[in-house]
This record gives C-alpha cells, structure tokens and sequence, in this order.
C-alpha cells in the first residue's frame, strides 16, 4: 500500500512501519484482524479509529510483540519497523519493546515512586549510573508536560498523582528509554478536558522526534490530532488517508457514516 | 412474598413489622452461633494461662528434664520443636513458593496444570497421621533414616507445602495483571517482572502462608510420633539424624501415659505452646495489616 | 550479558517448574508407600475377617468395621456442631457484623485454627470430659460425643474462613438489586447472598468435614479408645476409636512387617482413599462453579 501523497508537496513521508496483510486471530474470535495493509509515516501521528472491536488495539499491541501473551492462534503475515520483520522467530523481542514506548488507557503506575517508575525499564536495560538516571528522569517528564508539577516530590508513591498526572507519568515512562516509536491506545479515555488537552499538546510536540500511533478514544479526538487516519472495521483496514483529507471527505461510505456519528 | 404494591395499605404496617421482628430474631441467632463459637477461645487462652504460668521459670523452660519428667524443665522439647520447624521451612518454603510463582505466573491452561491442583488439593487433605505412616515407610525405613530430624522434617514439609502454595498463589494472583503487562511492554523479561514487582508485592501475603503453615507444621504431633520423637532423651540432638523430643509429643505423653505428673507441668507445657501459637499468629496478623495499609494499588 | 541472562531466565524456569510437579511427584509416592506396606493386608488376612466387627489384635481379629463406624459417628456428631455454627458465624461475619467487631473476630478464629490438636485433647481430657461426664451422667466422658465436640472446634475455623471467603465474593450487586426491591437484609442473607455462594459453603462444609475424618490427637485423647461397632444414636454417648487413633495408638507397639503393621498401614490407605474422593468432589463443584461464573461473565 501506498503512503498517501502530502498535499501540496508532492513529498511522499518515509514509511517508519511497513504493515503487509497481516492477519490475528485470538483462539476466542474477539477483536481479530485481516488482511491488514497499512505504511504508517516517519515523525507524524497515525490514527487509528473505528467502532469498538475493530481490532484497532489488537493491531497497537502487534507492533510491539505485547500479544505474544495472549491467547493468539493464527498469525501471519509481516510488520516491517525499519525494514525488519518483527513478526520473524529471530526478532529480539526484548530490544523491539525497548524500542518502542506503549501508553494504555487506564493510567498504571507501578507500586514504587515516581521517580522509581521511570527507572525501572532503565534499570532493567542495565543502566545504573545515577547521573544518567536523573537525567533521563528529568528528560521524559519535560517531554510529557509533568516536570513541574513533580520535581520537588519525585519519590513521593506515583499513586498519589491525579489521573491525568498520573496518565502523563505513563506518557514519560513510555519515552524514557529513548524508543522510536509511541504507541497509545485510548491514553486519555479516564481523563477530564484539561488533562486531555496536555496530553494532546504534548502529542503535537513529540511527534517531531517520534513516529506516534494513537487509538483515539473519539472521533472528535482524532479529528483534532491525525497527520494521517485509518479507519478499521471489522478487522479490516476501510479507508486510509491524511487525516484533513480523511475527516472533510471521506471515500468510502462506511467512513462516512462513521465519522458523521451515524453507527458506532 | 406478597407484592407490597397490590397489598392494601392497611395491612402493609403488619407486614413490615413482622419481616422486622424475623430480622431481629435471625441477627440474635447470628450473633449467638458468633459468640458460641469465639467465647471457648478466649476461655481456652484464659484457662491454660491462669493454670500453666505458675510453672513458668527460666529454669522450665531452659533446664533438661528430672526424675522421668515429672521435674525440672522442658529444654530439649523446645529445642526440637525449634529445629523441626527451621527443617520443615527450609524443605517446605523453595518448594512450595517456587511452585506457587509457576502455577500463578508460568502454568498454561491444560490437562497438565489442572493434575497439579488436584494433587495439591489432595495433599492438603489427606490426614496428619497417613503422612506419618508414610513418612515411616519412606523416610525412616525404606532410605534408613532412621527416627531423626531429618526424616520428621521432611514429612513434615510435605504435610505443609500445600497450605503454603495455596497461601502463596492467592498472593501472587492478587497482584494486578496490569503491572505484568507494563513491564513487558518495556522490555522485561518474565522473570524480571516476577523479581521485581510481583514478588516484592505478593510478600506480605506469602510471609503470613508460611508463618501460619509452619506454627501448624509445630504444633503436629501424629507426623512425628513415627519418624522423629521421642520422649525421654537425655541428651540434645546433635545432628540431623538424630531423634528429639518435641513440644507437642510432649504434651500429649505428659498428659496421658506418665502417672504421678504434676498437673502444673502439665499446664505450663500447654502455656509454652499456647504462647508459641499466639505469637506466630500475632506476627501473621500485624504483617498482614501493615500491608495493607501500605499497599500501593 | 545477553546469554548469561538468558541462561539465569532458563534455569529459573526449570527450577520452578519442577516445584510445581513435585505435588504429583508427592502424592504417587505417598500412593506407592501406603500401597507397599499396606497390600500385604489383602493377602494374609481374609476379607471376611477384615470386615468383620472385632478389631483385637492381639488375638488376631483385624475386623476394621468397628473402626470405620467409630470414625463415622464421631465425624457425624462433629459435622452436625460444627456446620450450623460455622455457616451461621460465617454469615455473621460476612453480612451482619460491623468492621470493628470482623476485625475481632477474625484474628480470634485464626486462632481457634492455629490451636494445635494435642491441646485441645489435653484440655479434653482434664476439662471436658469430666464435665461430660457429669452432666449427662454417664459412666466416662471420654466418649464418642466428646471428641466430637473438639473436633467441632477444630473444624468451625476452616468452615468459617472459606465460607466467609464465599459469601465475600458475591458481587455487591446481588445484594443491592434485592434491597432496592424491598428485601430486608436478613430476606436478601437467605434467599440471595447464601444460594449465590452457594458452592463455597458446600466446599467449606466439605473441607471442614475432610479436616474431621482426619483428625487424629484430640480423638486419641478422649473418645476412649474402645473398638465397639458404634449401634445407633446412643452410643455417641459411649467410648469409641476411630481409624486415625487406632493407627497412632498401636503404631508404636507392633513388629514391624507382621501381620498388625501392614494392617495399619491398610486402614492408612482406607483413609488415604476417603479423603481424595471428598477431595475430588470438592473440587469438581469448585471448579464446575468457576466455569459457569466463567460464561456468565464473559
């Protein structure tokens, strides 16, 4: 699949992620894919929306190998990040999920301190020097807009933040390691309006430094943060296009329908 | 149940009250089943304390035993009891926290996993005094272990690895799945999450199984009445292969088979195993409530 | 460090996976041992002897009937004390009482659970069985009634903990849906909570009494020791032996390898066999409820 043309520029984005008919299937039927194509762009953030059960986190938690814990029965096809096939039995599992930040929609904060929380994957990749440590720490909070509010309590329990604090630590969390990728699926479904309009600003800003793709958890969401959208029904890929492009007019009268709120 | 909307209103008020006064009367019942229960505890406590302290003495409990037991103290009892106890937990606790950590974190869902519980279960069922029969037959007798430590230990440890693995998963499994996905979606490996967040959370919990499994696997007296006790020794144990005497065997012979035994001796062997329970059950309890009060999800 | 994390990832895995099948391992080789100094039963002595009603070995009579029976009444009497009081104080304590008073009550129970056996036959014998003794006037207490009642007490903390666990675990909204119709909280107890933790308390009855047929002290200690094939309600009220005594008792005594020994170990494997099949009942109806519990909820 073609990566659509940026109007205007004539410039086609590099494709970060190359998705070539990739199809799930969990052993209960729930929330498969088929047939996926999809060539997700370099530094923009993708959008993936659609009804509820349309595979769309299903697809999110194939680009970091997160099923392998599921119950998965059928998996074929191929997920090229860099030009290298994740799905192959050779992939470094434990080096692509490093590469790669995931933010949830529940907001989950280990059971240690804030500052504790970002260490762990750090700790885990073998990192110990304190110095690196901290600045790391102070690096991926200013990256999700938490720095200020935190930085005189950073060994306070992480679970005395608010909710949307805490959805922002999740944020910081995701970048501590320095991953290519972001992936977040509904990350501010709990969240009151001004926590979500943080995050979405903070959305805005990583994008030049990271490819992000976001499962949105509305249509109006999507609307105001797509670089590009996919639609997903089903199981399948309908309609992909930039996201002005996608939202203003439709091609294929199911997203229409969608978008205009007539099912979902 | 009458339907109270079609009922007329007079006789509503009636009804009420006698749905009330049955209420009331089946609370009573409840709190009477309560209290008949709980009240004989507390008398229990009362009663061995008031009868047995009067015997309690540096001497009791730390001189060797006179004239056929009926004088002098209970060492060499408390002493086995101690290091049966120390033996069943070294045996009982890696075998049965590390398969408590494989049922909760590693088993699939098959035929496989579903035989181990149902071994579990059985373990856990089968009667105190089979498992000392069958700690004669393997331990003592069949790799000639001798009446010894070593063969009560073990017979022990097996009687009490299922109450810890049952104790232990339950406390594993009450730990969120969400942090286990967390971790590995930032590239931990299972183990690491087990290491790190599953174990350190799931600690209270399995600190209080196997404190309470081994005040149980203490205060047994039929496992060990074949494979380790015995009842006049003149001597402490001086190694592994030697047989002791124990708190709760003890007890029961004191009790039963020696004539002319000072009933405050008696008594004041009760209080030190009584003392013995309060205090592990007392270490359960305060571990558990601190935990939760500082638990972080 | 990648291979030498690996390799640590391997064997840990290994190492607790092998944790987790030695309760197999532990169950066929208790199985093997019963089976190896028990069989020989079979063998040396004649079924009809075995299943007759004298148990006097000294003189060669290996009937065990009258041990099963001693083992029955006593565990009948037991079930019948400890059941109601049990469900009862565990409804008490799950519905009824208010947090102060279940913060009491539950250490209290712990406790009641963690009292060794030997103490309570001690507190048997100089307590109670003389206390029976003159109150029902009969002629000793150390009766069949007797160990019943202690072994009411040492089975009232499993019933309570696991029943409690149950009714514990049906969701709130059972208990709101029949309040907001109207139900008093005794009416919603009864017709609502109870049905719906219905199994728990089946598994709770079944363990405690599980817990009875084994016990083996505190019956040695005060039923009497007397092998008499129990004859309906009244001999609850006279000496009587169950299988778990009978095995302490005269384990200590026999040569080993005669005829007396291997039939001790035969009534182990009797009871070995009693307590799995109350076991596997148990834990079908625990598992058949987690299964419905599955389809209703997903």
């Amino acid at each position: 699949m073609e990566t659509p043309t940026i109007a205007n520029s004539g410039r086609k984005p590099q494709s970060k992620i190359l998705i070539e008919d990739l199809t799930v299937c969990y052993s209960d039927g729930t929330e498969s894919l088929r047939q996926i194509n999809l060539a997700i762009p370099e530094n923009a953030i993708t959008v993936l929306f659609g009804p509820a059960g349309g595979g769309k986190s299903t697809l999110l938690r194939t680009i970091n190998r997160l099923n392998d814990l599921a119950d998965v029965v059928e998996l074929t096809g191929h997920l090229y990040l860099d030009g290298r096939d994740v799905l192959a039995k050779d992939c470094d599992v434990i080096a692509l999920r490093r590469n790669i930040g995931m933010v949830f929609a529940r907001p989950v904060v280990l059971p240690m301190s804030i500052r504790q929380n970002l260490t762990y994957s750090l700790e885990l990749a073998g990192i110990h020097d304190s110095t690196r440590l901290n600045q790391a720490v102070e690096e991926s909070l200013n990256a999700a807009a938490l720095w200020e509010e935190v930085q005189d309590r950073l060994d306070e329990p992480a679970v005395k933040l608010s909710g949307g604090q805490q959805q922002r630590l999740c944020i910081a969390r995701a970048l501590v390691l320095k991953p290519e990728v972001i992936l977040l699926d509904e990350p501010t479904s709990g969240l009151d309006p001004i926590s979500t309009g943080k995050v979405e600003s903070s959305l805005q800003t990583l994008k030049e430094d990271y490819t992000i793709v976001l499962v949105p958890h509305s249509v109006q969401q999507a609307a105001r943060v797509a670089d590009y959208a996919a639609f997903m029904l089903d199981g399948r890929m309908i309609e992909y296009a930039e996201g002005k492009l996608l939202f203003t007019n439709p091609k294929d009268q199911r997203t229409e329908d969608y978008v205009e709120g007539r099912f979902g | 149940m009458t339907d109270s909307a079609s009922t007329p209103s007079k006789a509503r008020p009636r009804n009420t009250k006698r749905r009330n006064l049955i209420q009331r009367l089946g609370y009573m019942g409840m709190i009477l089943a309560a209290a008949i229960t709980v009240a004989p505890i507390i008398l229990i406590v009362v009663y061995i304390y008031s009868r047995g302290l009067p015997a309690i003495s540096l001497e009791f409990l730390s001189a060797m035993p006179k004239d056929g037991m009926r004088a002098g103290g209970i060492f060499p009892a408390i002493v086995g009891t101690f290091w049966l106890t120390i033996g069943t937990g070294v045996i009982a606790v890696p075998l049965g926290v590390g398969a408590a950590i494989y049922l909760s974190e590693y088993a699939p869902d098959n035929r496989w996993t579903r035989t181990i519980r149902i071994a579990i279960i059985n373990l856990a069922g089968i009667p105190s005094v089979v498992y000392g029969l069958f700690g004669l037959g393997l331990f003592v007798l069949f790799l000639h272990f001798g009446t010894s430590i070593l063969a009560g230990s073990l017979t022990l440890a097996i009687m009490t690895i299922p109450v810890i693995i049952s104790t232990s998963e339950e406390a594993l499994r009450a730990v969120p799945n969400s942090f286990r996905v967390v971790s590995i979606s930032v590239g931990g490996t299972r183990w690491q999450t087990i290491q790190r967040i599953v174990l350190p959370q799931a600690l209270p919990g399995i600190l209080t199984g196997v404190i309470l499994g081994l005040e149980r696997a203490a205060g047994e007296t039929a496992p060990i009445l074949f494979t380790v006790a015995s009842f006049f020794l003149p001597r402490l144990p001086a190694s592994i292969f030697d047989a002791t005497m124990a708190l709760p065997y003890h007890l029961f012979v004191i009790s039963t088979q020696v004539p002319g035994m000072p009933i405050k001796i008696q008594y004041g062997t009760a209080v030190v195993l009584l003392t013995f329970v309060l205090i592990m059950n007392g270490f359960a309890t305060v571990i558990r409530s601190r935990a939760r009060a500082r638990r972080q999800w | 460090m990648m291979q030498s994390r690996s390799w640590k990832e391997y064997l840990i895995t290994h190492m607790v996976k092998v944790s987790g099948y030695s309760a197999i391992i532990f169950v066929v080789m208790i199985f093997i041992f019963l089976l190896r100094e028990g069989s020989a039963t079979i063998i040396e002595v004649p079924l009809k002897s075995l299943l007759s009603t004298r148990w006097y070995p000294i003189e060669g009579y290996f009937g065990i009937l009258p041990l099963i029976g001693g083992s029955i009444i006593v565990t009948i009497g037991a079930t019948l004390i400890a059941v109601p009081l049990g469900v009862c104080c565990a409804i008490f304590i799950a519905e009824i009482a208010p947090r102060w008073v279940r913060e009491i009550l539950k250490p209290l129970v712990e406790l009641l659970a963690g009292l060794p056996s030997v103490m309570l036959g001690f507190l048997g014998i100089l307590v109670i069985a003389p206390a029976v003794r003159q109150i029902l006037n009969v002629p000793t207490g150390l009766t069949a009634f007797t160990g019943a009642m202690l072994l009411a007490g040492m089975a009232i903390p499993t019933i309570v903990s696991v029943a409690e666990d149950a009714l514990d675990s049906v969701p709130r909204t059972y208990r709101d849906a029949s309040l907001a119709m109207g139900a008093t909280k005794w009416q919603t107890i009864w017709r609502v909570t109870l049905p719906a933790a219905r199994s728990g308390v089946l598994t709770a009855v079944m363990l405690g009494v599980g817990r009875t047929i084994g016990e083996t002290m505190t019956v040695m200690m005060v039923t009497g020791n007397a092998p008499v094939m129990p004859t309906g309600l009244g001999s609850l009220f006279r000496p009587a032996r169950t299988m778990t005594a009978t095995i302490a008792a005269e384990m200590g005594e026999v040569a080993s390898g005669s005829v007396h020994y291997h039939t001790l170990f035969f009534i182990g494997i009797v009871l070995f066999a009693i307590s799995l099949l109350i076991n596997l009942v148990a834990a079908r109806i625990v598992f058949r409820q987690q299964k419905r519990a599955e389809r209703i909820l997903s």
